[in-house]
């Protein structure tokens, strides 16, 4: 049994102060997500047999550019924080669990910066 | 000290998961997977990116019968995310928390995301077949 106070136990174990911005940041890239992954969605199956010169120009133009761009940092943005809800439910150990966002939150910036240069050549021409 | 009529936690092995618990963790689990699927986004964008030739195997990849099987499947994941998503957003708001609204609101994910996926599938093939 520990002498030490409740106060005492929980100082340094509680609120990281950072998990009202974490709901409200999942909160805003969800409601942004609708309208962009259901435009999206919709205009890849409108361009699913379409030839590569007509597709070029559908997803570079520049309103179409800038939406898919939105689209790729809200949605790489929310995955990630989803993922990192999901690891800290589910990896007990505190190691393992912390590895596993840092790579997560590395490897959704690695995709996110990918798909961007990739719409930037598209839109502009490489 | 009787302890009979103590409430019980679920016993999993013999516990009958209720359909709102089943998709609250197909939720997590559509999420997980879509996570997954970012690097077809991204294989797609950059094959697009990357000239013809590259386009057009991708292309002839996605319409591919395992192709077509993950697309059908990301796509049947993204709606029923987004569906109950939607459906979480309103009760992040504060509403439909009572026991029968969440039954009926669950069917209703269910259905709306099922529709979509058929909606986007009849719009792909009728396209394809016009162009």
């Amino acid at each position: 049994m520990s002498l030490r106070s409740p106060l005492g136990q929980a100082k340094g174990l509680g609120s990281a102060k950072e998990g009202l911005h974490h709901w409200w940041a999942q909160r805003v890239t969800a409601i942004a997500l609708i309208p962009l992954t259901v435009w999206f969605a919709f205009k890849v199956a409108i361009l699913s047999m379409s030839d590569y010169q007509t597709v070029l120009e559908s997803i570079g133009s520049p309103w179409s550019a800038a939406l898919i761009v939105s689209l790729i940092v809200a949605a790489f943005y929310h995955a990630a924080l989803g993922m990192q809800v999901i690891y800290e439910d589910y990896v007990s150990h505190k190691g393992f669990r912390i590895a596993a966002i840092i790579v997560t939150n590395l490897l959704m910036f690695l995709l996110g910066a990918a798909a961007i240069i990739a719409m930037v050549r598209i839109a502009l021409g490489g | 000290m009787s302890s009979s009529n103590r409430p019980l936690s679920p016993h999993l092995d013999v516990y009958k998961l209720p359909l709102s618990a089943v998709i609250s963790i197909v939720h997590r689990g559509t999420g997980a997977f879509l996570t997954m699927g970012t690097l077809v986004l991204v294989w797609w964008l950059m094959a697009l990116a990357g000239g013809e030739e590259a386009f057009m195997s991708a292309q002839s990849f996605m319409g591919s019968f395992f192709g077509r099987l993950i697309l059908f499947g990301w796509s049947f994941a993204l709606f029923f995310h987004l569906c109950n998503g939607v459906r979480h957003l309103i009760w992040d708001a504060g509403y439909g928390f009572e026991k029968d609204t969440v039954e009926k609101s669950s069917l209703m994910v269910l259905g709306a995301a099922g529709f979509l996926t058929f909606f986007i599938w009849i719009i792909a093939f009728s396209f394809g077949v016009g162009a």
